[in-house]
């Protein structure tokens, strides 16, 4: 059962990913992504990462995508009768970046042999019973705020100064600036 | 998830699938009738008689507007992009439907093939499930606002997507507190950590409870707030372009959306299935048993769940989420429109620094708490009750800046206050 929605959540991921960059509207494109952003929650569910396909959920298909949405049919980008693909140096360095992804993630998988790919370091189990203990956000939340919590602050810090850094250009110049 | 434990793989799927039957149904039910109960309450309100010529006291209405509704003409505007223009109102009423998936309606029902909890789903994600399926109900309205290819319609459409993400913010910050007290994501063990508490959330996280009603709203982009479909100045905004099924697909989201956010704030602020002092009624998994609570020694007591319990607590949730459904209903046929400055204004200068600080204090009151050792309880609740009470208390005064509730002082002296808006005291 795990198998087929997992073949199912992957080849909606791989294929929106394909109308990402192959759709002519930029809306539909947007929405391919939309599709893509929610099979790889799904499958974030089958690897018992509740948590992470939820939030994988508001913050990109439901906060960041709706705010692309918006500028695009606010600014009305894009061409319907023109492909936006870049082609010649681009296209083979997107297929070499893509490749080179490719050939790490195969050969992981090929070393796990035949252990099956989620129970390769029998993680669900132990994924198992830490929700049971901690619940889905105390799995997550534990490690961030104690192992990681420098980390986690400075990513913070980092988010903020983009911010404001935003706001500063966006921000009309007065005169007496 | 519960239920395994209790029942085999055969009858937890029969379970399952007779619960989404169930649920669906009631929703839809529930939908139709509170189209009827909105124009009767409104009616009610503006000294009407409202529809009363459809079966007894117009309660056939619903049924017959469906059949009307089915069989009108569809319209397709000529410069519509066809296939968006369908995918909105299907985007729409998706996540409305399954919300109410993770909200748990009553205490679990004993059956002779196993103890039944009565919730469709009881995802260990609980609030954040629900917290992202309405993330994604902006998608059918903006689709909608922008396919149609009008522009009062693409209007619509982009002040609901800025609306919705603003107070997206400020509904996420008011859950904090919640979760904060809660201790947990899980619906199934906020109503049971209420029941432990002794005081629903509404009494300890009452500015919470304020943000989130005030959120919801927003969120359901009901009046006062509901800037997506302003007909003084869009006409209706996303779906003036829609007619028939496709419209009434658009309405029936809305409502639906309006049941789920009565439910969550039912279970989240009122105890959700909860009889209040009854102690009988608590029940909750804790280690592959039922359990009514703890006694002084930390042993559990055991829960001895009935079918009349179910009932009972049935009943008690219908009639938190009907409360909530009045309110929404109340307030639309009381309250003018927000300007559109207005809503941002509220949504971001307001409730997001005040619920951001009011997580704040709660995490401290409760940090002493806990420190000072007061075991999780009436006390404990209490002691929160007052914090709160103090943080609404100045919010109302700031919020209200000397408008309605001015002290008798004021009149005396004479100040005129009356005529000062929302924007002047924002200049002021």
């Amino acid at each position: 059962m795990t198998e087929i929605l997992f073949m199912v959540f992957a080849a909606v991921a791989i294929g929106g990913a394909i109308g990402v960059v192959a759709g002519r509207s930029p809306i539909a494109s947007l929405l391919f992504m939309v599709a893509t952003l929610a099979s790889v929650s799904g499958i974030y569910v089958l690897f018992e990462a509740h948590f992470l396909a939820a939030i994988q959920v508001i913050v990109y298909a439901g906060a960041i995508m709706v705010l692309f949405l918006f500028v695009i049919m606010l600014l009305n980008l894009g061409h319907d009768y023109q492909r936006d693909v870049k082609t010649g140096l681009w296209a083979i360095l997107a297929f070499a970046v893509t490749g080179l992804t490719a050939g790490i993630l195969g050969r992981g998988f090929l070393r796990a042999g035949d252990i099956s790919f989620y129970d390769r370091f029998g993680a669900a189990a132990a994924i198992d019973q830490a929700i049971a203990e901690q619940g889905a956000v105390g799995v997550i939340a534990e490690p961030l705020f104690t192992d990681y919590v420098v980390a986690f602050e400075l990513t913070g810090l980092l988010l903020l100064v983009a911010i404001v850094a935003a706001v500063v250009l966006a921000k009309p110049r007065s005169a007496e600036a | 998830m519960n239920e395994m434990q209790q029942l085999d793989t055969l009858w937890f799927v029969i379970f399952g699938v007779a619960k989404v039957l169930g649920v669906f149904t009631v929703v839809m039910l529930g939908v139709a009738y509170m189209t009827l109960a909105e124009r009767r309450v409104s009616a009610f309100i503006q000294d009407r008689h409202g529809p009363n010529r459809v079966g007894p006291f117009g309660l056939l209405q619903p049924i017959a507007d469906g059949i009307k509704n089915f069989i009108k003409e569809e319209t397709m505007p000529g410069t519509a992009a066809r296939f968006y223009f369908i995918l909105g109102p299907t985007l729409a009423i998706m996540p409305a439907v399954v919300t109410f998936a993770v909200i748990p309606v009553a205490s679990p029902l004993p059956t002779p093939v196993g103890t039944v909890d009565m919730i469709v789903a009881d995802v260990p994600i609980g609030i954040l499930y629900i917290l992202a399926l309405s993330s994604l109900a902006v998608y059918g309205i903006v689709l909608s606002g922008w396919a149609s290819n009008n522009k009062y319609a693409f209007l619509g459409g982009l002040r609901a997507s800025a609306q919705m993400i603003s107070y997206e913010v400020a509904l996420g910050l008011s859950v904090i507190a919640v979760l904060l007290l809660a201790g947990n994501v899980t619906l199934t063990e906020m109503v049971w950590q209420q029941q432990q508490l002794g005081l629903w959330f509404a009494l300890p996280l009452s500015l919470a409870f304020i943000f989130f009603v005030i959120s919801a709203f927003a969120e359901t982009n009901r009046l006062p707030f509901d800037m997506p479909e302003a007909e003084s100045e869009l006409i209706s905004g996303y779906h003036t372009e829609y007619s028939a099924m496709k419209f009434s697909m658009f309405f029936i989201a809305e409502y639906a959306h309006m049941l789920t956010a009565s439910a969550l704030m039912a279970t989240l602020f009122l105890g959700g299935w909860d009889i209040p002092i009854w102690k009988g009624d608590n029940m909750f998994w804790h280690e592959g048993a039922l359990i009514q609570g703890f006694d002084a020694s930390g042993a559990a007591i055991p829960a001895t769940p009935t079918v009349l319990k179910t009932l009972l607590t049935l009943a008690a949730f219908t009639v938190k989420t009907s409360f909530f459904v009045l309110l929404y209903i109340w307030v639309r046929w009381t309250l003018p429109r927000f300007r559109y400055d207005q809503v941002m204004h509220l949504g971001w200068k307001v409730m997001l620094p005040m619920s951001l600080g009011y997580v704040v204090i709660v995490a401290a009151t409760m940090l002493v708490l806990d420190q000072v050792g007061v075991p999780f309880g009436l006390t404990y609740g209490l002691a929160l009750t007052g914090v709160s009470a103090i943080c609404t208390v100045a919010f109302l005064f700031f919020i209200d800046r000397d408008r309605i509730i001015s002290g008798a002082h004021r009149r005396k002296s004479g100040r005129r206050t009356a005529g000062r808006t929302l924007a002047s005291g924002e200049r002021a």
